[in-house]
């Protein structure tokens, strides 16, 4: 019998494999590492510190872009969840009809259309609501990450829903269960798992965003990111990559916590 | 009672139109066993959706005691499916399973929680009733959403080829405990499935489909014994099929000259319509014994003998070229006169063929 083929077995494949990790993982350890420096500079190391990460806990402008950050993070993933879960719904659990590409084309136009584009175009529209009735607070920011979420916490649950046994719900609607019956005992427990990973990923998502952020806040609406940016800008201290390396530490409990909550699930 | 009249789907349209079923009208008793039975695609699992609610007919009316149920949906039918695949909730016990029907219809919490018990003990899964339903087996599982289905006591129960995915030994007890379920709830039940041994061991009345048409329905015997046409005999069990010439017709009864000459008896001639001339007779394999040769109505050549166990098939090859089987049961003073390339006779039972309308 003929041996089948390996792709650990070609020349190269392990030094190769070896330098793309390195590439991609040399940054963030440097990154980490440097956090931690005593001295102020981002590239000499002087000895082991938390001094920074006590600098930026005790920043009151930090303070306040993580909670803003947060806030608006768990806003517009809730928004982002519920439309993605409707869109879903929508996409799947329908007779297919004439337009259903398109539909699908356009749930997931955020991730097509570049992104400066959306940030330019959503300055120039809030703008005019702006003009129009004076209010400036940050449900401009929400509204505008809540939008170039749901593509992301939609194709997870579509995933979900698509994979799901449809004889289930048959089943129920068989045991007098009515439609509405129907989804909020079976389709939904079924789909929470999906609806959970939609709703992380979106607040990933939201927590990162810069660039249309920073099109799209007003004075003093600062993000952690957009609050590093603007520090980077003037002098660079390790006290970035102590945000940074915070917010790694954030995202991998995250992802580390769905992992867990979807297995204990099936 | 179920009353199905002209029944028709039609799926897709002009000419990839495919009727699923054709025309097809059927009254079931209550109380009743009852099967329908073809090859993959006769339409007898679209028949069972329709009366469940999934599929809407194209025409034809369904009424369930007297009233007509086409136009209510799903969860507003007495009826309840077992599914193939079962169908349990993968995020709820084997009790919260069966319970799903009866909080459905707003029972009170203390007969829910009766009915359960009850349920669960019939189906014998009482010391299962905790269980997540992806740490049961196959059989048990099985025997979960028959009770699930039977918890809220509908009018008919609809099983859909329940157990195909179960292995022989499984399948043989469950066919018996179907049955007993059946005479003990005395619900309608109206099972589909391929297999035919399924189905003659367990229905009171068959119908055989094929093709979005019902071809014949009769007790397990009538069915195996009279088949109605070539499709019917030729499915269920095994048949020899021979062109003979009518003779002569008697009532039911018919002579008949075989293709080697020689004469015997048949039935069928009336229901199958026959005139004299050419037809089609069918013997089943445990109808004939083999002979010595020169002794039987037929000649040919032992081309194979296979044994089964209980039982022996021969292959014969006839004189003509036709291939005829005969099955005959392993008894212990059974002389083995016969061997693989023997010219053997073959001796028909008389007046126990079926004509055919071909």
């Amino acid at each position: 019998m003929a041996k089948p083929f390996d792709i650990r077995k070609q020349t190269g494949f392990t030094p190769l494999a070896i330098l793309c990790f390195v590439l991609l993982y040399l940054p963030i350890i440097l990154l980490v590492v440097y956090s931690f420096n005593a001295g102020s500079s981002i590239a000499l190391w002087e000895g082991f510190s938390l001094r920074w990460y006590a600098s930026a806990w005790e920043n009151e402008a930090v303070q306040a872009a993580t909670i803003r950050s947060v806030v608006i993070a768990s806003a517009a993933s809730a928004l982002a969840t519920t439309a993605a879960v409707l869109a879903a719904l929508a996409t799947t659990r329908v007779k297919p009809w004439r337009g259903q590409g398109a539909v699908f084309a356009l749930i997931n136009q955020p991730l097509m259309v570049p992104e400066i584009v959306t940030a330019v175009s959503l300055l120039i529209f809030f703008a005019m609501i702006k003009v129009q009735t004076g209010y400036t607070g940050l449900w401009y920011l929400i509204l505008a990450h809540a939008a170039f979420c749901i593509p992301f916490a939609y194709m997870p649950i579509r995933a979900r829903l698509q994979g799901m046994d449809l004889t289930l719900e048959q089943a129920a609607s068989d045991l007098y269960a009515t439609p509405w019956q129907t989804f909020r005992r079976i389709t939904l427990p079924q789909l929470f798992p999906g609806i959970l990973a939609g709703a992380m990923l979106a607040f990933v998502i939201s927590l990162d965003d810069v660039v249309i952020t920073e099109f799209v806040k007003s004075a003093g609406q600062d993000t952690l990111p957009t609050y590093m940016l603007g520090q980077l800008r003037r002098n660079i201290t390790p006290e970035v990559n102590a945000i940074s390396t915070a917010l790694l530490a954030a995202s991998i409990i995250l992802v580390v916590a769905f992992f867990f909550l979807s297995r204990t699930r099936k | 009672m179920i009353e199905i009249e002209n029944v028709t789907k039609i799926y897709g349209e002009g000419k990839s139109a495919f009727r699923a079923l054709d025309d097809v009208s059927v009254t079931i008793k209550d109380n009743e066993f009852f099967t329908l039975l073809g090859p993959s695609g006769c339409g007898k699992t679209t028949l069972l959706r329709t009366i469940a609610g999934f599929v809407d007919p194209s025409s034809g009316s369904i009424r369930l005691g007297g009233k007509d149920i086409l136009q209510s949906p799903p969860y507003k039918r007495p009826v309840n499916t077992v599914f193939q695949n079962y169908a349990l909730f993968p995020h709820m016990t084997v009790a919260q399973n069966i319970a799903f029907g009866l909080e459905m219809l707003g029972k009170p919490k203390r007969e829910v929680k009766a009915t359960v018990e009850e349920m669960l003990e019939l189906v014998r899964m009482t010391p299962m009733a905790d269980r997540q339903t992806g740490q049961i087996s196959g059989g048990q599982q099985q025997r979960v959403a028959l009770a699930r289905a039977l918890a809220p006591r509908p009018q008919v129960l609809l099983l859909d080829e329940p157990l195909s995915a179960l292995d022989f030994k499984l399948r043989k007890d469950m066919q018996l405990e179907l049955k007993r379920l059946q005479t003990e709830t005395g619900i309608t039940f109206v099972f589909v499935t391929h297999d035919q041994e399924e189905a003659l061991t367990m229905s009171d009345r068959i119908a055989v489909m094929n093709a979005g048409k019902i071809r014949q329905i009769g007790g397990a015997r009538d069915i195996y014994d009279q088949p109605a046409e070539r499709f019917v005999a030729d499915f269920i069990g095994d048949t020899n099929f021979l062109d003979v010439e009518v003779l002569e017709i008697t009532g039911d009864a018919a002579r008949v000259r075989l293709a080697g000459g020689a004469e015997t008896t048949a039935r069928g001639a009336a229901e199958a319509g026959t005139g004299m001339g050419a037809a089609t007779l069918a013997t089943r394999p445990e109808h004939a014994r083999l002979v010595p040769a020169g002794q039987g109505v037929m000649e040919g050549l032992l081309s194979q003998v296979v044994y089964f166990g209980t039982d022996t098939h021969y292959h014969v090859t006839l004189a003509d070229g036709a291939a005829f089987t005969l099955r005959q049961q392993n008894t212990p003073d059974m002389a083995h006169a016969f061997t693989q390339g023997d010219r053997v006779g073959i001796h028909l039972a008389p007046g126990v063929g079926q004509l055919l309308k071909d």
